[in-house]
């Protein structure tokens, strides 16, 4: 549905982003996690060309955005929402003029306009505030008209530019569960930034990392959790440093080795060896649970219970003595 | 000086400062706001980017705004007899003030839009709206409290310049204190100017704030 190749944004001498491809499939939310100044607000903005790429092409539903005139760009861009960190409505008109100012730049007629203000408005939960200006409105509520606002021109696509940043954590799960209803009510294609591992963590079905301009690692949440060394994995499961030796199991759900399987019982008592639990975590990521065990093994038996480990479908890795 | 003899003096010289003000108001938002407009959205950054025409009438402006009023009165007299084909009267001097305020105005119009955040500008451009609206739609309205700040302070400034304008035969309220207050001692209708001028000041205050505050949003 998204896809970024080579793409390459320079301001100046400051290199922002240093040849990113991205691939966002059809229906998936796909987060985008990196610290402030990695690139990824520029990055979005890329994807609406809000920011003109140095290199690179940006393809949105099958069309090159970065080969377009000004005039189609507009156009396509009525395609394409957008949701921002600090909400940026129009603080001079009511929630629904705010709604309403998307399908007037797309010219639809009036009479028509207020009947899709109302179904909007309905479908984030705020049908009672039409007439409220938004400096009534609470943080959620702010984003819940932007997000009826980008939802307006009925787009395939909603870019969410730190869309809960802003926000409470109790406001931001809310939110969080918004989104994933319009993604699976009314198929969207979300590419979210963020810098919170919480928002990919409750609604991404695919994830990059992101630092330095470059996109570290890319692809569906359960098939990274399966890489060994994934960052991601790191950053979700946080453990000690691995002393040498030491072997660090990640399952997941999608895994013939089940998080809520008894593994560890099961090694000790198949084989001739000792467990020692040094750290573990446990989540629920992509909507299924997966975890991370940090042991030390011991006994004569060590390897074979490795194997058996490995045989099982779990991730293990040993940290070289 | 009795209060009759008084009255159709004062009468008449406020009907001409009303007339200079309201005209030169008139013009000086006509010309001064797209000035404006356009002083933000040269910007390197900003909606029409434009770096050396912006620098250009960054200029223009800075010089309209350092010469003295009195002095940028006399120095158009020759762009004055071109538009209205006088130099003395009302009319004529609706000119030099207008000149005078364009400048005044467009700068407080730039601080006013400024203050509209560039996040709303950006969230327009990415809901795909054109420049002209995201100026007439974005920009103008979010701003219109500010924008509305700004006229009233343009407006008071353009009474207190019309006062000057009486030095070119532009008659008003200034005018009139010169000549009575001060060239012939008249103390109780200099006093009375001094009391219509600040009720009329005070007036245009008052009702301009009102109206920003109820265009207030925030």
């Amino acid at each position: 549905m998204i896809k970024v190749s080579g793409l390459r944004k320079a301001y100046g001498s400051v290199v922002a982003l240093d040849g990113v491809d991205l691939h966002v499939r059809k229906g998936e939310i796909f987060g985008v996690l990196g610290q402030s100044g990695a690139g990824k607000s520029t990055l979005l903005r890329c994807v609406n060309l809000l920011e003109r790429p140095t290199g690179g092409t940006v393809t949105v539903g099958g069309r090159d955005l970065t080969a377009l005139g000004e005039g189609e760009l507009r156009r396509a861009r009525q395609g394409i929402g957008m949701i921002h960190q600090h909400f940026a409505l129009l603080s001079s008109r009511t929630v629904a003029g705010n709604v309403a100012f998307p399908l007037e730049i797309m010219g639809m007629p009036r009479d028509r306009r207020a009947k899709r203000v109302e179904e909007l408005l309905e479908l984030v939960g705020l049908a009672g505030k039409a007439g409220a200006h938004p400096a009534q409105l609470s943080g959620g509520q702010k984003q819940r008209v932007g997000i009826a606002r980008a939802l307006a021109g009925e787009p395939s696509v909603l870019l969410s530019d730190e869309a809960t940043s802003a926000l409470d954590p109790g406001t931001t799960q809310s939110i969080l569960a918004l989104l994933k209803r319009l993604n699976r009510e009314l198929g969207l294609t979300i590419l979210l930034i963020t810098h919170e591992m919480d928002v990919i963590k409750a609604i991404c079905d695919s994830a990059a990392i992101m630092s330095e301009g470059r996109i570290q690692e890319a692809g569906p949440i359960p098939e990274l959790l399966a890489t060994p060394g994934s960052r991601l994995t790191d950053e979700l499961f946080p453990l000690p440093p691995a002393e040498p030796g030491s072997v660090t199991i990640t399952f997941t759900g999608s895994y013939s080795g089940r998080a809520d399987e008894p593994v560890v019982s099961q090694v000790v008592r198949k084989f001739d060896v000792d467990v020692n639990i040094l750290g573990g975590a446990l989540e629920d990521v992509a909507g299924v649970s997966a975890g991370r065990l940090r042991v030390r093994l011991t006994g004569e038996e060590s390897d074979a219970a490795l194997g058996y480990l490995r045989d099982r479908g779990l991730l293990v890795e040993v940290a070289s003595r | 000086m009795t209060w009759s003899d008084m009255a159709p003096l004062l009468w008449e010289a406020t009907g001409q400062t009303a007339q200079m003000v309201l005209w030169s108001t008139l013009f000086t938002v006509l010309f001064g706001l797209p000035l404006g407009v356009a002083l933000v959205g040269a910007d390197r950054d900003g909606l029409f980017p434009a770096p050396i025409a912006r620098r250009i009438l960054g200029l223009v402006v800075n010089v309209g705004r350092s010469l003295p009023f009195i002095v940028l009165m006399i120095a158009v007299i020759p762009v004055t007899r071109l538009i209205t084909g006088t130099t003395i009267g009302t009319g004529a001097a609706a000119v030099p003030l207008t000149i005078g305020a364009v400048p005044f105005f467009a700068r407080l119009v730039e601080t006013a839009l400024r203050e509209v955040g560039r996040d709303v500008v950006q969230a327009a451009q990415a809901m795909g709206a054109s420049r002209v609206t995201i100026v007439a739609k974005v920009l103008l309205p979010e701003a219109l409290p500010g924008l509305i700040a700004a006229l009233t302070v343009t407006v008071v400034t353009l009474i207190s310049y019309s006062a000057m304008a009486g030095v070119i035969g532009g008659g008003g309220l200034g005018d009139l204190a010169v000549r009575y207050g001060y060239q012939r001692f008249e103390t109780a209708l200099m006093i009375v100017t001094v009391v219509v001028l600040v009720v009329l000041v005070q007036a245009v205050q008052s009702i301009g704030d009102a109206v920003s505050r109820r265009l207030t949003r925030r």
